[in-house]
């Protein structure tokens, strides 16, 4: 990296190497421009690791679909809802598929920024059960396809955790005896604060400023014994023993096919359940191959090949019959009634609740020592120096000149 | 009339993408949700002094570390011969063509409490660190991913140091001492303060490695505004706020170090 | 004394080398290993390697990548050079004043570029419905962050160029440009070289601003991103073992030809 002016050698070849990579990679994009002519190409925004992509023995869905019907998925991911809702309104890309949770389809739809379908060009969305129809979230069902669902469970280490599943409630994320090997929800603030809130008996979906400030301050307690806020990464970290517990979206095909540590309890008492819908973004250019997406998503054969990659629930029928029964009837894969029944959703909550919500996360998040006036002293501290500096330096010159 | 056209399109470019986005950030920081003028974002900003603190006292840490570890480094491989100069230097420059994602994810496989070292301690019969999600992790996350940009700036300006002013001490009797912190190191300070400045102004605003390594216990300045863009908390006007006062923060700092650096000479990029 | 004090100069090398290329090996280490987590070593495979070239998702980002950091670092080298060229003949204010614009996006954070592209694009797309964010507004970010380095390394060669040669080709009759090309631009080329390399490299291993301007695009520094949510896959690791070795080889080629050639430039 250093004096490449002096190696001639080194020059030439560089330049060498540089032009013809550029030239092959025009050559190539041309190419690949003149043999698709106007190929359509959608852009998905999905969860990550929410889609079958090939990577286990399982069919890769986005490339079987380009294969069928020519279009081109252009796939990305995010983490959360509230980065999705980011992403979306502060980004100008536009999206054509996104798969929000239960209450983010509601602010959605509350923004108008979601489009209307039209069911009859999507002839495989019969195939969804009943019980998913008309959910609270779309009421008219007019903007959504589920796609999975589930409850959100506590996954622990065998090795590391002595309590029995069954006797698991979420106050064993507060015990400590687990200091330093308990994870928390990095996703959302709405994640992390429904469980304090379930954990005190509270509703996830209050709106009570007192009942927040509450759930805060059981994080805040929450907080030296947690080892680290997470996302998808909780699997491996439990599977391998970095951590012992953790709260996450019951998936399947972790349990059956993860680390053998890994083990999955359902909480005793209340715990959520969430709904990932599909919807077409009201920006999009491309509404009609969006709905040949959703569509070719609920294809049996495709959701089926699709769901045992994923992991979370289905909620076609037909679907559930094609999976392993130990998946299919095991209770805390597919929660039975008397789990459903002790099962909230949450709701889309106004904007001021999200924002006191908003804040409080961050704070937990943070360390807060009130050091406003400390932080103040130094800024101010540091543009003294600076004036100082400068005068001194506006003086030293003028002496200099009169010399 | 030539000249003028030659710099039209940088001028033309510079005013959209360089000064317009930057601008940007001044507007929307004085803005509400409602597009009103305000100043509550600026307040709110000092709710997160602790972050700012934390992020500063971190990346002066890390500076220091990488001045310690790199100053030494760059003067010994200076006094090697020209070709194994080289040789090292491209080295020393090579993981930064390796995306740091990557490199910081091999570190948690190393520091993990189950990682690498803590395997090989445990091998050796002694007792497991605990190094991943602290602090410390987060300083050491830095000092790797941006030791060689203080490396490099020190490097070139040692080795462009006249030999004659060391020969010439050296025949009127000062030891290697005496030469060292007379003559190298004083005449090394531009190095210095363009590592420095490297080092810290990407190290103050990092973000994702206190996720990585910190395990997003407690967040830096960087997290906080990547959560008001991109991240759960879609609130730009006070990510702008905060963006703003690091930019003043960072301005401040670097205005003051570069009043150490007496050197007139127009800045070229040391490095390369 | 000389052979303690060599002794330990080359132990301490040596330990800040093995600080810098210990990740590095793991990695490479990695690459090889036959199970997916990143933890547990359970055998030898080349498995990794081959599925990497049928990964259509990966080469697509390995593929915007190139295009953006050849465009990006192109176009940044042209108008740089120009503007470099542009700069060397200003008066002293505006002169300084470009300086200081052109310093802006060096000494401002990453971070700070980033967000204030992602808020200028949205605007533009908001009020005009252009610039869709994907691999235009990346080229566009990537030159912006790359043309001060260009320019930067232009200059100070500009700076030797003897213009009265130039004048004195123009006065026997040599035309302005081709008296341009074959005076000032054979001597500035180093330069315009340097930082074109410094361009591409730059924009190669950009992920801040790319992670704010990537919009529904992947690239690899993205999509290393989305996938250390869960766990990076092993193909990334034995992608980066072939870039890394490619480029150490060349750096190892240049630079034993460099030694074989140097006794022969000085007779």
């Amino acid at each position: 990296m250093v004096n490449f002016s002096k190696n001639k050698t080194f020059l030439a070849f560089c330049t060498l190497a540089f032009g013809l990579l550029f030239t092959f990679l025009l050559i190539k994009w041309q190419i690949d421009n003149k043999n698709e002519p106007k190929q359509v190409s959608i852009n998905v925004y999905n969860w990550g690791n929410h889609i079958s992509d090939g990577s286990s023995e399982h069919i890769n869905v986005n490339a079987e679909f380009e294969r069928r019907t020519g279009i081109k998925v252009n796939y990305s991911t995010y983490q959360d809802n509230e980065s999705l809702y980011a992403k979306i309104m502060s980004s100008a890309t536009k999206y054509d598929v996104i798969i929000p949770s239960d209450y983010m389809v509601a602010k959605l739809i509350e923004k108008n920024m979601l489009r209307k379908m039209d069911f009859s060009k999507m002839p495989n969305t019969s195939t969804i059960d009943k019980e998913f129809l008309n959910p609270s979230y779309d009421p008219q069902n007019e903007y959504s396809v589920p796609y999975t669902w589930g409850v959100v469970g506590i996954f622990y280490n065998k090795s590391l955790v002595s309590e029995s599943p069954e006797e698991m409630d979420w106050d064993i994320l507060w015990n400590p005896k687990y200091k330093g090997r308990i994870m928390m929800f990095e996703n959302s603030p709405r994640d992390a604060f429904g469980i304090a809130l379930m954990k005190l008996g509270l509703s996830i979906n209050t709106i009570d400023p007192q009942d927040l400030k509450k759930a805060a301050a059981e994080m805040a307690r929450q907080k030296p014994l947690i080892k680290g806020y997470v996302t998808d990464q909780v699997f491996e970290k439990i599977g391998i023993g970095e951590a012992a517990l953790a709260p996450y979206y019951t998936d399947a095909y972790i349990v059956t096919s993860g680390s053998k540590d890994l083990g999955l309890a359902i909480p005793k008492g209340i715990t959520n359940k969430f709904v990932n819908a599909m919807c077409i973004c009201a920006n999009s250019d491309h509404p009609d191959e969006a709905q040949q997406y959703i569509n070719f998503i609920c294809d049996i054969e495709i959701a089926t090949e699709n769901i045992k990659h994923v992991g979370y629930c289905t909620p076609q029928q037909a679907v559930r019959e094609r999976l392993d029964p130990e998946i299919s009837q095991n209770k805390s894969l597919y929660p039975d009634k008397e789990i459903l029944s002790r099962s909230h959703t949450y709701e889309n909550l106004p904007d001021e609740t999200n924002a006191l919500m908003n804040d409080l996360w961050l704070k937990t998040r943070i360390e807060n020592n009130n050091s406003s006036k400390k932080f103040i002293c130094i800024l101010l501290g540091l543009f003294l120096v600076y004036l100082g500096l400068s005068a001194s330096k506006i003086i030293k010159k003028r002496k200099g000149n009169y010399t | 009339m030539k000249k003028r056209i030659v710099l039209s399109p940088y001028l033309v470019w510079s005013t959209i993408f360089i000064i317009a986005p930057v601008s940007l950030i001044f507007i929307f920081a004085f803005r509400d949700i409602d597009g009103n003028f305000s100043l509550s974002n600026l307040k709110n900003v000092f709710m997160y002094s602790d972050v700012f603190l934390s992020s500063l006292s971190l990346s002066i840490m890390a500076t220091l570390a990488c001045l310690i570890i790199g100053y030494p480094t760059a003067y010994l491989i200076s006094r090697t011969n020209p070709k194994t100069q080289k040789l090292l230097i491209a080295l020393i420059a090579m993981p930064m063509w390796l995306n740091f994602l990557l490199k910081t994810y091999a570190w948690m496989t190393i520091l993990e409490d189950n990682g690498i070292i803590n395997n090989l301690l445990f091998y050796l019969g002694l007792q497991k660190l605990k190094i991943i999600n602290t602090q410390g992790a987060v300083v050491f996350g830095m000092v790797y991913n941006f030791i060689t940009y203080m490396i490099l700036p020190i490097y070139s300006v040692l080795i462009k140091t006249d030999k004659h002013i060391i020969e010439a001490a050296q025949d009127l009797g000062a030891n290697q001492n005496k030469i060292f912190f007379k003559i190298t190191l004083p005449l090394s300070i531009p190095g210095i303060i363009s590592g420095v400045s490297m080092v810290f102004v990407p190290s103050v605003s990092t973000f994702i490695l206190s996720r990585m390594l910190g395990g997003g216990t407690s967040l830096l300045i960087g997290d906080v505004i990547d959560i008001q863009f991109l991240g759960s908390v879609y609130n730009p006007w006070l990510g702008s706020a905060i963006s703003l006062i690091l930019m003043l923060l960072i301005f401040l700092c670097m205005a003051i170090i570069n009043f150490f650096d007496n050197s007139k000479a127009e800045k070229e990029i040391a490095a390369f | 004394m000389i052979t303690i004090k060599n002794t330990f100069s080359k132990i301490y090398i040596c330990i800040v080398f093995l600080f810098l290329y210990f990740p590095i090996g793991t990695l490479i280490a990695f690459s090889f290993n036959a199970s997916k987590s990143r933890a547990v070593w359970s055998g030898f495979t080349l498995h990794w390697y081959k599925t990497l070239f049928a990964d259509g998702e990966t080469l697509k980002a390995i593929q915007n990548t190139f295009i953006i950091a050849s465009t990006a670092s192109i176009l940044a080298t042209i108008i740089g050079t120009a503007a470099a060229i542009g700069i060397l003949k200003l008066t002293k204010w505006p002169r300084k004043i470009i300086m200081n614009i052109t310093n802006l996006p060096m000494v401002n954070p990453e971070i700070v570029t980033g967000i204030s592209f992602m808020l200028l694009f949205t605007i533009i797309q908001k009020s005009t419905g252009l610039l869709e964010q994907g691999i235009l507004t990346l080229i566009i970010s990537h030159t912006t962050f790359c043309l001060p380095y260009v320019i930067l390394s232009v200059l100070p060669k500009l700076r030797q160029v003897n213009f009265s040669i130039y004048e004195a080709a123009l006065d026997l009759g040599c035309t302005p440009f081709r008296a341009f090309v074959k005076v000032v631009l054979r001597d500035i080329m180093p330069g315009i070289i340097t930082g074109a390399i410094m361009a591409f490299t730059l924009s190669i291993d950009d992920f801040v601003v790319s992670y704010f301007t990537s919009g529904a695009t992947q690239t690899l520094s993205i999509s290393i991103y989305s996938m250390s949510k869960r766990s990076i896959s092993p193909e990334i690791n034995a992608l980066s073992s072939i870039l890394f070795l490619l480029i150490l080889a060349l750096l190892l080629v240049v630079n034993f030809r460099k030694s074989e050639e140097a006794p022969k430039e000085i007779s």
